[in-house]
């Protein structure tokens, strides 16, 4: 066996593939908040809270319905993305005309509901969800031992974000949403229906955090706090990329993740600050953000 | 800001921003009626619970200078708050600083804790604003959990010692103290309410309302916002060094993102850039929090409504609803 500046490989590989998991969540959430961010133009307060209803959805699924982790995978994004259009349509597209915000204090509100009310019903502990049949067990690699389940998850963040980045760029229902973006007066003017885009958009946000929870359930165990420290790093991340680009907010978002496993392994005092410290650097270089457009 | 712009006076700033004779007056009564009512609070009232409102009520006013008056959304508010409360149990415990030598020493590293954080945070604007300051307080929250030799950790720095006032007049009575707390409540919103309407206020408000207009006018627009962010960060270590002589206590709770939001919630409930209204909202939400007590996490839920109650359908606060009334800035 091989030694890497005496770090053994198991320990190595194991934090980077932490990382990549870590990662896979950063990206899942920062390319939701992005395409919310693009069409709204308010950050969602709300989507750590979305994120850990994800994973509450489906443990309440299997625990007193028996839905099995792979229907919740489709139920869970479906069901929060049909409260988050909810919360769009009576709360959030009433402050359109606002500052943008009031939309902050907003989402941030609905978080504090859902989050306190979670709390009260199932404490702060924490419950399991068991990992699914098909994926336990694991496959030793050499290096390493690789999980199954973990496998999974970046595989699956990584299909799901290179999707919503086809659709977004080369579809035609991608087009009427970047053109809204880029000007919404003149797309309605040209007969398409913004305020119904803009609600779809933001459940489809939301349905991307909900995935999230749900891939994230058996990893971590499934409580009311999961979400709320995750959206914190989440928006670090944000500021880091830049709320320009679709493939910014998945490359920034894995890549932090690797930086904070690999920071894990070498110094792991700094692992819960790395991309703290990282944005104070890249807002000292490069204020509008690695792949931001200058204001 | 595109309407903005084309006006050649921002829409129903005049009106709110003129301080006429009648005005000047009103607020002298109301500042002469605080005091009083200051005074003799702790004969009606517990005094630990109104030098917890006063405590709130400066922080509360210390986001409002930034907000209101700057136009800056800060989200990480605690970062100040607790930071100053950490030093100030700190030296006064561990060092045997006299309290008032304890609170100067919370502020001073709050303020340039807030030039540090300020001067990143201003590089970007609006939303990305509120971000950075509520990531880079979160630092500091890990930053506190981290250090336990300096922050106590989970447990925090607990039975710090009151002191005596100059190593004279001994703090212990809540009485004395009380009057203590009383008179740097006073001092602070004298303060804000003169930085507010001095002519670097003014710049303040015109940055907030047109910064390209102030711009070309020939301010340096940056600079008063670090400028208005220190002061602002500095006043918010004061009320948190203040917080942790009172309850001899600093721990995780003031550093955490949580305490950013709740004073967030004072100053909207209180009325957004109103001068009087944190204080207002500072009261109403200690009430609440300490009548709720019991509830455990149904507090964080009633906030969360109250949160967007006041977004959604009370924007202007309490305090801005009466100065609508009256036709008066308050």
């Amino acid at each position: 066996m091989f030694e890497l500046l005496g770090i053994p490989p198991q320990a190595l590989f194991g934090q980077v593939l932490l990382g990549l998991i870590n990662g896979s969540f950063y990206a899942i959430l920062s390319l939701g908040l992005a395409v919310i961010f693009g069409l709204l133009n308010i950050i969602n307060f709300t989507h750590g809270a979305q994120y850990m209803m994800g994973a509450f959805v489906a443990w309440m699924c299997l625990n007193y319905l028996g839905i099995n982790y792979w229907a919740a995978l489709l139920l869970a994004p479906l069901i929060v993305g049909i409260v988050g259009v909810l919360i769009e349509r009576f709360l959030i597209s009433r402050l359109a005309h606002l500052d943008h915000l009031y939309g902050l204090l907003l989402t941030f509100g609905l978080a504090l509901i859902i989050q306190g009310l979670f709390r009260n019903n199932y404490g702060s502990s924490g419950l399991p969800y068991q990992i699914p049949p098909q994926l336990a067990g694991g496959h030793n690699l050499g290096f390493m031992f690789l999980p199954n389940y973990r496998a999974w998850v970046v595989i699956a963040s990584l299909v799901i974000c290179l999707a919503t980045w086809f659709v977004i760029e080369k579809t035609r229902l991608g087009a009427y949403l970047r053109a809204a973006t880029e000007n919404p007066t003149l797309t309605q003017a040209f007969g398409i229906n913004v305020p119904l885009l803009v609600t779809l958009t933001y459940g489809f946000g939301v349905a991307l955090a909900a995935f999230a929870g749900v891939l994230a359930a058996p990893i971590y165990s499934v409580n009311p706090n999961m979400g709320a420290d995750l959206i914190i790093v989440v928006f670090a991340v944000v500021v880091i990329g830049g709320m320009g680009s679709i493939m910014g907010a998945i490359v920034t978002g894995f890549g932090l993740g690797l930086i904070e496993g690999v920071t894990k392994v070498f110094y792991p005092e700094a692992s819960a600050t790395v991309i703290f410290i990282i944005m104070v650097l890249v807002l000292l270089v490069k204020p509008a953000g690695l792949f931001g457009r200058p204001a | 800001m595109a309407d903005a712009l084309s006006a050649d006076v921002p829409a129903g700033g005049l009106a709110v921003t003129e301080t006429t004779k009648g005005t000047e007056r009103l607020h002298r009564a109301i500042f002469i009626g605080l005091a009083v009512l200051v005074a003799v609070a702790p004969f009606v009232a517990y005094p630990v619970f109104v030098m917890k409102v006063m405590c709130f009520a400066l922080f509360a006013l210390a986001f409002n200078l930034l907000l209101g008056y700057g136009g800056l959304l800060s989200f990480g508010h605690a970062a100040y708050f607790g930071m100053a409360s950490y030093v100030s149990a700190y030296t006064a415990k561990n060092w045997g600083l006299t309290p008032e030598l304890a609170i100067l020493s919370g502020t001073l590293i709050a303020g340039l804790l807030g030039a540090v954080f300020g001067s990143l945070a201003i590089r970007r604007q609006g939303i990305y604003f509120a971000m950075i300051t509520l990531a880079l307080a979160q630092m500091v929250f890990f930053f506190s959990l981290q250090t336990p030799r300096f922050t106590g950790g989970e447990d925090g720095i607990q039975s710090v010692p009151r002191g005596k006032l100059f190593g004279l007049i001994s703090l212990a009575d809540d009485k004395a103290l009380y009057y203590v707390v009383a008179v740097i409540f006073m001092a602070g919103l004298l303060l804000i309410y003169r930085i507010i309407h001095s002519p670097f206020g003014q710049v303040c408000k015109a940055i907030r309302d047109n910064e390209p207009r102030a711009i070309s006018l020939g301010y340096r627009a940056n600079r008063y916002k670090l400028a208005v962010f220190v002061l602002s960060a500095a006043l918010a270590g004061l009320a948190g060094s203040t917080k942790a002589i009172v309850f001899q206590l600093a721990s995780l709770t003031d550093v955490h993102w949580s305490m950013s939001g709740e004073v967030v919630l004072m100053t909207l409930v209180g009325g957004l850039g109103t001068v009087f209204g944190p204080i207002v909202g500072a009261l109403v939400i200690v009430s609440m929090q300490n009548y709720l007590a019991s509830l455990g996490a149904w507090v964080t839920v009633v906030q969360g409504v109250i949160f967007v109650i006041c977004v959604m359908l009370f924007r202007e606060g309490i305090v801005g609803v009466i100065s609508r009334a009256i036709k008066r800035p308050l």
